[in-house]
């Protein structure tokens, strides 16, 4: 069996912690891009816009259906489309009211103060004042919608991304790690949301602008637009040469900084070992050599990339002294006729508002592209295939009743489709028996039960409960008769009474306490700060293996299954806590079906079926007695495991416990 | 006290270079609409061909220059805030080399990574930011402002008004949405926590059938952000509008003042319309300095964080007596360990953990730890390679104070190995090194072999030159505990510690590790911490702590018939029947 395989199943054991936690820090070196992106940080989100260097273009990802992709993205602001169309109609407004502007100035120029209305000069000057007004309104109307639409939009999305993964099979979370599937609600659906916000309004008035702009400017003078957008084609081409190298020298200075991070998190995660093999000065130079080789790159990138500022700069002063210059020459000559001193201060304003959103568009061309890409990912998660739909002619065990029968026969089983896990088991338990899984860490106990659980389906063979086959059981109704208790539990971010009433939401506190009692947890739990309120942190740090374990058993007594699963700690657990689980875990096996992955020779010792499991086969059965007599693989492993030099041990053992 | 300034220190040409380079872009942008204002006074008015020619080609000059200054700003503050970032970074790391384990403990790791990549980064900005935008922005007010002024004083007597409303909205924004949008940043903290949890507990959440309730929950958190989120988008939709509304209505009064100017001929038509220009100007770099404002206090954060670690003492460092001859120093030769009354405790006044522990362990002997969590087992062990200094009493090897060991000398021969397993991307065999830079293949075949790995890492696409994803996660927990196990024992010590170290294997394996490093013909002194008694009933001692205290030492067989805790804890592991069927 592969060795991966292995892994697969561990994950019941161990949820991925240490894996979980390097992605976790992999996201603070993620921030750390956007810190080199532009100033706006993670902390700016949404503050106005993406800082003063936002001018780079980013070499971003592409989506690899855009189409489609920005479809069904639009089928998230359907809801709003009230708004949307408020918010479209004030970037209407806000552009317009923009390129007015500056062309009242102009007039007020031309028509008012060189001539010497004064009369016209007040009424234009309040046309002006509306005009603004009415400017900064539309605008305050579209940041106002805009940020309900967006926010409501992502969560939107949040919302069904996260009950996507309650119902996607299990074997998807087998093949993602957790790092990947956060990623998705922090990444990817947080570009969606910086687009929708920033981006799409700076794109449709960008357009806008630009339309609008160069239609104003044609119908002043044809030769002063000419000179004008003449700056556009310099300003392409001198982008164009920059980001060709920039793209380059990003990636680059990216693929040295992700390792130097890499670096930096492995070593200072593993500082505790680095000190005990006496590494320190060998680590300082593998880092050293890193970080000055991201000094090189990265002086190469940021200098190249930060020239697009004074280089656009220069350009719209170009535009400027070429719109007064000729504007004057042409001016004087009096050629065109229509130019005047107002006109050139019509351009004068139009030239700084035009190259802006051009340098603009360029980038949130980019961003819309990379949140498209996010998206995409989001969605891909939304089209995975959940579990399959309940049979129609399933039954619901809740309403039979379930006595606890459980039958499996001739059972095979692959995670992938060539390794089998399982291979022909059958087994038999009667209403009410404990029964022993033996067998080394990837024979296939985990899977017997994920099997049980129907978190996988059988790829041959049947599993009955009561002599119903599973697949034909309602699969709530199956496991809400079947009570799991993992060696590592599940605690969320809550009081110790909300996490035992995970069991059964409708408990009272009465009941909780009660099943803490049976648990034996009630004593540390009245230890602890607070009790039963005291808040849970950081999946239940605050809390030893042992009472984690002794929370989860308290939560199986409250949701009181007709059948058990148990899956015994191997270790890490003290004496102490150690007899109070074992005695737990008896008081909840009463009366039970029982299935318990055993570590403990006195659990193992004590139920009423030993299974052992060898590579994913049955090869023995019976009872502790029976399988010592039969001297095969059980007697091996038990003389192996628990008792070392049995002569000498009889007497000092019965010596011992007879006092 | 450090001044993080201090390492701007040997970049001080570039930093003073940057903000002269950017005076020059400012000025020259600040001459444009004052040439401008000449072409059309002077050369429209007066038909003068030749003065618009001459000034338009040298504001093209002028365009030319400021961007000279421009690219020079750029590069001279990129020279500095690398340099800068990069020398901070470097002795941060070089610092964190040097803590001790007590270090360690005050800061948690994730902290760390973060003040080594982003912490540097932000102030990288700051320095970058500093140098060119914030000094360009404010010279571009005060450069504008006084253009104002000398084209007219009466007509910048309107920026007495303007300015001020700017500024009290600027600083009104800053109040109010600072501390949402670090709202904001703590709701999307909760959105995340609760979907971790969910991810893993995801086998639960569905054996529970508590689909809804996670949903509910997540809801929750989600449309808490949201609201939170609409809150302060909206701020910011209210006061952008407003500021540009100020400028606005401050362009309209200049625009009628000014023409009644113009009209009594105090004012020139081209000044009026350089005025305005400016007047934007003044009002975009108000803006900007605001924007600047926010970063700069970010980065004042991220000094403090890194200045907390590169203040932090090293409080175990090498003996100070030791000289230049390195040969005088003592070496381990034996592995015999003393304790001589330790009294231990982690913080000066707290509850000690160790409470005067005395034993010896004999060189080669094997000795087992055994006692609850909190015990103080780890912490007895860690004490043996200096991890931890005692407060009181003496760990001795070979009969030295172990704080008269160089560290070199000392943990080079003590292999230990720790509860959690760690292993570093590489290959395996690269991993094994740790213990012996210089081994070759056939050395760390023999360690891994005594650690149970050798078959699996044979099974492994490239053996022992198979590489290891970042923190090892393509091995079970077994599989990483036995290789570093394998690691520990490369160092060929003098003395073993095992803390724990055989949790995640199983039992058939753990025992014959146990007996493979029996047969190993190296002999060294060995501490095994462990939770199973089958795990230590062959050590030739077995120490029971109980809250920090010795209570029982001896073979399995003293203990079993005279200690009631190791009886309660071998009837609870091991049952009553076990002698019928050995």
């Amino acid at each position: 069996m592969p060795e991966d395989r292995h892994n697969a199943q561990d994950s019941l054991h161990q949820p991925d912690k240490t894996g979980s936690t390097s992605r976790d820090n992999m996201r603070s070196g993620n921030s750390h891009e956007h810190g080199m992106r532009g100033v706006g940080g993670p902390g700016m989100r949404g503050f106005g816009r993406r800082g003063p260097h936002g001018r780079f273009m980013w070499p971003g990802e592409r989506p690899k259906n855009l189409g489609n992709t920005l479809i069904r993205l639009s089928r998230y602001l359907k809801e709003d489309t009230v708004a949307l169309i408020l918010v479209i109609l004030s970037i209407l407004l806000n552009t317009a009211c923009t390129l007015i502007g500056p062309l009242l100035i102009g007039q007020a120029i031309d028509q008012y103060i060189i001539p010497g209305d004064f009369q016209g000069l007040v009424r234009i000057s309040f046309l002006l004042l509306g005009v603004y007004t009415l400017n900064s309104l539309a605008a305050f109307l579209q940041g106002f919608f805009m940020a309900s639409i967006s926010e409501k939009t992502v969560a939107r999305m949040r919302r069904d991304l996260f009950s996507k993964y309650q119902v996607l099979p299990l074997k998807f979370f087998d093949s993602h790690t957790h790092g990947e599937l956060m990623s998705r609600i922090t990444n990817d659906i947080d570009t969606v949301s910086i687009t929708l916000h920033a981006s799409l309004t700076q794109f449709i008035s960008g357009v806008i602008t630009i339309t609008g702009t160069i239609i104003l400017m044609l119908s002043k003078s044809i030769i002063l637009t000419l000179i004008t957008l003449s700056v556009i084609p310099l300003m392409v081409l001198l982008t164009r040469l920059i980001t060709n190298h920039t793209g380059r020298l990003f990636i680059e200075q990216q693929k040295t900084l992700g390792e130097l991070n890499g670096k930096i998190e492995e070593t200072i995660s593993g500082q505790r070992v680095v000190k005990l093999f006496c590494r320190e000065q060998r680590v300082i130079a593998e880092f050293e050599e890193s970080n000055q080789r991201l000094k090189k790159t990265a002086l190469k990138a940021q200098v190249l990339s930060r020239i697009m500022g004074p280089t656009m700069n220069m350009l719209n002063n170009l535009g400027f002294a070429l719109i007064a210059g000729i504007g004057g020459l042409l001016a004087v000559r009096n050629v065109g006729g229509t130019i005047t001193v107002g006109t050139i201060s019509i351009f004068l304003n139009y030239s700084r508002q035009f190259t802006r959103p051009i340098n603009e568009l360029a980038n949130q061309y980019n961003m819309v592209l990379s949140a498209a890409a996010g998206a995409e990912r989001v969605f891909q998660v939304l089209d995975q295939e959940p579990e399959p739909a309940d049979a129609p002619d399933a039954v619901d065990l809740r309403e039979i009743g379930v006595k606890g029968h459980v039958e499996f026969e001739n059972v095979s089983f692959a995670y992938d489709d060539e390794h089998l896990v399982l291979k022909n088991f059958s087994l038999e338990v009667k209403p009410g028996q404990t029964v022993a899984l033996v067998g080394e860490t990837g024979a296939g106990k985990t899977t017997i039960i994920n099997l049980l659980m129907r978190f996988y389906d059988v790829k041959e063979g049947s599993i009955r409960i009561d002599g119903i086959d599973i697949r034909k059981i309602k699969r709530e109704s199956l496991r809400s008769s079947l009570g799991i208790v993992l060696q590592d539990t599940y605690l969320f971010n809550a009081s110790v009474r909300e996490n035992i009433r995970y069991g059964r939401l409708d408990a009272t506190d009465e009941e909780v306490e009660q099943a803490a009692k049976i648990a034996h947890a009630h004593d540390f739990i009245m230890r602890l700060p607070q009790g039963y309120d005291t808040i849970l942190t950081d999946d239940g740090g605050n809390l030893s293996h042992g009472q984690r374990q002794l929370l989860a058993i308290a939560r199986a007594v409250l949701a009181d299954p007709a059948i058990l699963i148990l899956d015994e700690a191997t270790s890490s657990v003290d004496t102490r806590t150690e007899i109070y689980i074992q005695k737990a875990m008896l008081n909840l096996m009463k009366g039970r079906t029982s299935f318990v992955i055993a570590h403990r020779l006195s659990t193992i010792k004590d139920a009423d079926l030993i299974v052992v499991i060898d590579k994913g086969r049955l090869v023995e059965k019976g009872t502790h007695q029976e399988l010592l007599e039969r001297k095969g693989v059980y007697y091996n492993l038990y003389r192996s495991q628990f008792v070392r030099t049995p002569q000498a041990e009889d007497k000092n053992i019965e010596a011992a416990l007879l006092n | 006290m450090i001044r993080i300034s201090r390492y701007l220190k040997p970049y001080w040409a570039y930093v003073l270079l940057a903000p002269l380079f950017m005076a020059l872009e400012v000025y020259m942008d600040l001459l444009q609409p004052n040439y401008m204002a000449d072409i059309v006074d002077n050369g429209i008015a007066n038909g003068d061909m030749n003065y618009v020619l001459t000034r338009l080609l040298i504001m093209l000059g002028i365009a030319f220059v400021g961007m000279l200054g421009g690219i020079g700003c750029i590069y001279a503050s990129s020279v500095a805030a690398l340099g800068f970032g990069t020398d901070i970074r470097s002795d941060l790391f070089r610092k964190i080399q040097t803590f001790s384990f007590a270090n360690l403990d005050r800061f948690p790791t994730p902290s760390l990574i973060t003040r080594l990549t982003n912490d540097v980064t932000q102030l990288q900005n700051v320095v970058t930011m500093s140098l060119a935008m914030m000094i360009r922005a404010p010279l571009l007010c005060i450069g504008s402002i006084i253009m104002t002024i000398k084209i007219s004083p009466s007509l910048a007597s309107v920026l007495l008004i303007a300015l001020p409303l700017t500024i009290i909205g600027i600083i009104v924004i800053i109040r109010i949405g600072f501390p949402l949008f670090r709202k904001v940043q703590s709701k999307i903290d909760r959105v995340n926590t609760i979907m971790r949890e969910n991810l893993a507990g995801i086998r639960l959440v569905k054996a529970f059938l508590r689909k809804d309730f996670e949903e509910n929950r997540f809801q929750t958190a989600n449309e808490d952000l949201r609201d939170t989120a609409i809150k302060a988008g909206r701020i910011m939709a209210t006061g952008m509008p407003l500021l540009m509304l100020v400028t606005n209505l401050a362009t309209v009064a200049v625009l009628w003042m000014g023409g009644i100017k113009v009209q009594n001929g105090s004012l020139q038509i081209g000044d009026l319309i350089a005025f305005i220009n400016y007047l934007v100007r003044i009002m975009m770099s108000l803006v900007m300095i605001a924007f600047n404002l926010i970063a700069f206090s970010r980065g004042k954060v991220s000094a403090d964080r890194i200045r907390e670690v590169l203040m932090e003492q090293p409080d175990i460092v090498d003996p100070a007596e030791n000289t230049d001859d390195t040969s005088q120093e003592p070496k381990i030769t034996r592995g015999q360990v003393v304790f001589e009354n330790v009294i231990f405790s982690y913080s000066p006044d707290g509850e000690p953990v160790l409470k005067n522990i005395s034993f010896t362990a004999e060189p080669g002997e094997t000795v087992a730890i055994l006692g609850e969590t909190g015990s103080g087992k780890t912490t007895l062990v860690s004490l043996i390679p200096r991890l931890y200094d005692p407060q009181e009493g003496r760990v001795l090897i070979d009969g030295v104070d172990v704080r008269k060991y160089s560290l070199y000398n000392l943990r080079k021969e003590i292999g230990m190995v720790m509860q959690t397993s760690l292993l570093f991307s590489g290959s395996i065999l690269d991993n094994l090194r740790w213990g012996d830079p210089d081994a070759d293949l056939e050395k760390a075949i023999e360690a891994a072999t005594i650690a149970q790995a050798h078959d699996f890492i044979m099974q492994t696409p490239n053996g022992y030159q198979t590489d290891l994803s970042q923190g090892g996660v393509n091995l079970s927990g077994g599989q990483k505990q036995r290789l570093n196990i394998a690691r520990a024992l490369m160092k060929r010590p003098k003395i073993l510690i095992l803390d724990d170290a055989t949790s995640a294997v199983d039992m058939a394996t753990e025992l014959k590790i146990q007996q493979a490093l029996r047969r190993w013909n190296h002999k060294c002194t060995t501490f095994i911490i462990a939770q199973r008694i089958s795990s230590v009933m062959d050590a030739d001692k077995i120490i029971i702590l109980e809250q920090g205290r010795i209570a029982g030492i001896g073979t399995h067989e003293e203990l079993l018939a005279s200690n009631p805790l190791y009886q309660d804890i071998y009837r609870s592991q091991i049952g009553k029947e076990v002698q019928q069927y050995a």
